[in-house]
This record gives C-alpha cells, sequence and structure tokens, in this order.
C-alpha cells in the first residue's frame, strides 16, 4: 500500500513534466521519421523500419534512466526525502516505488513507437507484441542505472551524467546508428562488454521473430540490470543510512 | 508525563561534535523552543530525536521509547515539517495530502475527513487543486505542516517554520501553531527570538552543540535581568552565563 501509494507519486511527477514527456514520445518518434525519411532517399539496411523500430525503441529507454536519477537525486536534496525518512516507510519501499512506475511508462514508449513505426510500414504481428514485453528487462536495466546515479548524484550531475554521456553512450555502442563492423576492432570488442547494443539486437530478435538469439543478448541484459540493480539498492541504503 | 528525555545525547562528524551531551527533558503538550547560532546543534538535535541520524552516544526517550532501539515505534507517533519545503512540487495541495494520507494507509473516510479538516484548519481550501511547486512561500509552508499533522503525531518537530516569510505570513503560522498548543508536543526551532518569546513554553539555548540555558521565557529574561528574550540569548551567547 506505501509503496503503490509512493509509485503512484513517482509516476505523477514525471508524466507531469512536459520536459519528460517530450523526451519520452517526441525524440523518438522524430527519430523515427527523420531516419525512415533518410532511408527512403538513400537506402541503408540498417535504418528499414523492421531494423530501426526495435533500436529506436531501446535508444528511448535511455531516458528512463535520466528520469529515476533525476527523480531520486531531488528527492535526496530536498528535504521532501528527510520527510518519508520519518515516516514508517521502508527502504523496500522507496526503491520499488521508484522502479516500477517507470515501467508502464517505458512500455508505453514502446508502444507509441511501434504505431509510428507501423505507419511508416512495419507489419504488426504477435513478434512486435513480445517485443513490447521484452522492454521490461531493458527498461529495468536502465533503471537500475537511475537508481544508482540517483543515490549518488546530486541532480545536476545528473543531468550531465544521464543526459548526456549515457544517451551518448547507449546510442553510439549500440549499433542503432552505424554498423558496429563498420568501426571494428577495439570500439566493436568494448561495445559488445557492454550492455547496449545486446539490449538493441534482443529487441530486434524478438521482433523478427528470431527467438533463437534472444537468449544470449537478455542475459547480458540481465546480468548488467541485476549488477546495477544491486548496487543501487546498496548505495541508496547506505545514503539513508547516512541521513 | 514526560514526552521527551534526552540522556547525554551527543553527535560528532569526524572532528566536529554537532551536538555534545544534551541532557533535557520536556514535558507533553509543551511548546519547547531550541535557539542557537547557526551550528548550534538544533537541527542535528532534531534529525536526532526524529530518528533521522543515531547519536554518537547517549541517548534519547519519546514517550518512553528509545531513538537508538525503538526506532520504528518512534517514527509512529512524531512528524517533522523539515526546514526546507519538504512537498512534492508536482503534485497539487490535495494530492500531497491524499499521499500522506496514503503513506499511513488510512482508509478513502478517514483521508477525506483528513483532508477536509486540515485544510480547514490551515486556511488551504482555496489552494486545493493548485500544485504545491506553484504555491507562495507562506502557502508551502502550511501545506508542509498539513502534512506533517496528519499522521497525528504526539509530537511534532518544526524546524524553523517560519523562516523568510512575510510578517502577515508569519503571523498566521503563529496562529497555527498556537491553536496546536497543549494539544500536542512541540518542538520549535527558530532563529526569529520574537517568535520563540510569542510561542513558546520554555526555552533552550544551544552554542557549539552544548545546552547554555533551560528556562521559561520569563525565567530567561530574568535569569539575565533582560527585558527581552533577544537580549536574554545574545547575552547568554556571548558571555555564556547561566
Amino acid at each position: 500500500m506505501r509503496m503503490m501509494t509512493f509509485a503512484e507519486r513517482n509516476l505523477k511527477e514525471i508524466v507531469r513534466d512536459p520536459l519528460n514527456l517530450s523526451f519520452l514520445f517526441g525524440f523518438p518518434v522524430v527519430l523515427l521519421l527523420l531516419l525512415s525519411a533518410i532511408q527512403a532517399n538513400i537506402p541503408v539496411s540498417l535504418f528499414e523500419i523492421e531494423s530501426l523500430a526495435p533500436g529506436i525503441v531501446v535508444f528511448g529507454l535511455a531516458f528512463m534512466t535520466l528520469f529515476s536519477a533525476t527523480l531520486i537525486s531531488k528527492d535526496r536534496q530536498t528535504s521532501f526525502m528527510h520527510r518519508l525518512y520519518t515516516t514508517p516507510m521502508t527502504s523496500g519501499d522507496f526503491i520499488l516505488g521508484y522502479t516500477l512506475p517507470l515501467i508502464p511508462i517505458a512500455m508505453a514508449e514502446g508502444v507509441v513507437c511501434y504505431i509510428f513505426a507501423a505507419i511508416l510500414g512495419l507489419e504488426i504481428n504477435i513478434n512486435i507484441i513480445l517485443s513490447i514485453i521484452f522492454i521490461i528487462p531493458v527498461a529495468l536495466m536502465y533503471i537500475g542505472i537511475g537508481l544508482l546515479c540517483g543515490s549518488v548524484f546530486n541532480d545536476k550531475q545528473v543531468g550531465g551524467i544521464c543526459g548526456a554521456l549515457l544517451t551518448n553512450l547507449s546510442a553510439w555502442l549500440s549499433g542503432i546508428w552505424f554498423d558496429l563492423d563498420l568501426v571494428g576492432g577495439l570500439f566493436k570488442r568494448i561495445a559488445y562488454m557492454l550492455p547496449f547494443v545486446h539490449a538493441v539486437e534482443m529487441e530486434r530478435a524478438v521482433a523478427a521473430g528470431n527467438y533463437s538469439e534472444i537468449l544470449p543478448h537478455l542475459l547480458w541484459v540481465l546480468g548488467y540490470g541485476i549488477t546495477f540493480t544491486v548496487i543501487a539498492v546498496f548505495l541508496f541504503l547506505r545514503q539513508m543510512k547516512k541521513q | 508525563m514526560i514526552a521527551i528525555r534526552t540522556e547525554g545525547l551527543t553527535k560528532k562528524y569526524r572532528d566536529v561534535t554537532a551536538v555534545d551531551g544534551l541532557s533535557l527533558s520536556i514535558e507533553e503538550g509543551e511548546l519547547f523552543s531550541l535557539l542557537g547560532v547557526n551550528g548550534a546543534g538544533k537541527t542535528t538535535t532534531i534529525k536526532m530525536l526524529s530518528c533521522l541520524t543515531k547519536p554518537t552516544s547517549g541517548d534519547a526517550y519519546l514517550l518512553g521509547k528509545s531513538i537508538c532501539h525503538d526506532t520504528a515505534e518512534v517514527k509512529s507517533f512524531i512528524a517533522v515539517s523539515p526546514q526546507e519545503t519538504a512537498v512534492a512540487q508536482g503534485l497539487t495541495v490535495r494530492e500531497n495530502l491524499e499521499f500522506i494520507c496514503g503513506i499511513y494507509s488510512f482508509s478513502k473516510e478517514k483521508t477525506l475527513k483528513k483532508i477536509t479538516g486540515l485544510s480547514s484548519m490551515l486556511g488551504l481550501e482555496d489552494v486545493m487543486n493548485r500544485k504545491a511547486g506553484k504555491l507562495s512561500g507562506g502557502y508551502s509552508r502550511r501545506l508542509s505542516i498539513a502534512m506533517a499533522l496528519i499522521s497525528e503525531p504526539r509530537i511534532l518537530f518544526l524546524d524553523e517554520p517560519t523562516l523568510g516569510l512575510d510578517v502577515i505570513a508569519r503571523s498566521e503560522l503563529w496562529d497555527i501553531i498556537r491553536s496546536l498548543k497543549g494539544k500536542i508536543t512541540i518542538i520549535l526551532t527558530t532563529h526569529y527570538m520574537e517568535e520563540a518569546e510569542e510561542l513558546s513554553d520554555r526555552i533552550a539555548v544551544m552554542k557549539g552543540g552544548r545546552l547554555l540555558a533551560c528556562d521559561t521565557p520569563e525565567g530567561i529574561k530574568k535569569q539575565t535581568e533582560e527585558d527581552t528574550v533577544e537580549k536574554a540569548f545574545i547575552k547568554i551567547v556571548k558571555g555564556e552565563k547561566l
């Protein structure tokens, strides 16, 4: 009950910020339209809608990190968190309350992207429905990074790290915008040691119905997701005790 | 009945002793003010008493429960209105109040009753649908106090409740605090001496984490042979008298 009340508050705080909504729904859709327009004029296999749409969906999820980290760091910096620490709320209420409301937001982002992709020619089938479900582990990974950053950094630092650095990292190292084979070498090896490209390739595999390719990528995403979340919970509890 | 009893309450941050062996007792229903210059240890004392931070040594008993060992029980009968306005900025006034009711798992009926009662008591009816982030300073403080009162606390901590408010808003908030006197135990920190003199049953003066004086406003004035609490406070802090 307490956790759900807190989750509802967090959901309202996020969706009532017009900037959040524009980043969440507007930005990925604009990218989808823009890259599809480029594809129409200069065909690139990477920008074919079947490949592009899952990539854009995953890229949009990077903003989950920004939303969760900003909310937590702002709450930490104001006395709002102090007030809540003097209530019977437990650490579990806090962590789940910050995490859960972002999952439906992430899925909504996926649905909106796929609707626009359908308008641009993507065939909607059972695999696309599955793709929306497979957004959950990717979203949890990004939310975990957000919990971690929000527990450590202030809101200005969060803006720089989660807003600029992470979105760039997840863009450059994900294989959405260019084929990683074109760069190859160390760059490609680093990219495949990080979760971003695995998240994109997993989403592409699900959308294409290549089920046998899903598991290895899913394991990378889950591995990073669990690691980030465990570290985030530890850091959140530490700063809670330090108050 | 004694509401708060502290026994050698001490908080150290590395080399700095923020609160140094504080021992005092506060009666139930009393309005007790903690006065001191910046860094005197007022906020740290409130943080310890409200279970936000653990003492380095010593203990405090709130209605007989230890802040070190009975944290959950202590949290069930206290509430804090922090120094800064601690409200959810993106939620309306009504939603902020509903949110706190939800945290305490109130039924729908009790939530409605609480919100109606507190909005009337604190004069929030006209701004119930306004976002908290858009409120004036006075209304923000009222909302903050309303949120603290929702849980029907037996002990309420008000940390500089009128800081930055204009004269009218401060006077209105004083009326609200006065209306609570005797019903619940209130621990108030303030930099405004006239506020302490006007509202308090007793005043404690702190400096460098230590308690320098503790008496009624009249008692403090009498002992320092001054005619206002402000002059008495200056005399105590500068001369460390009493």
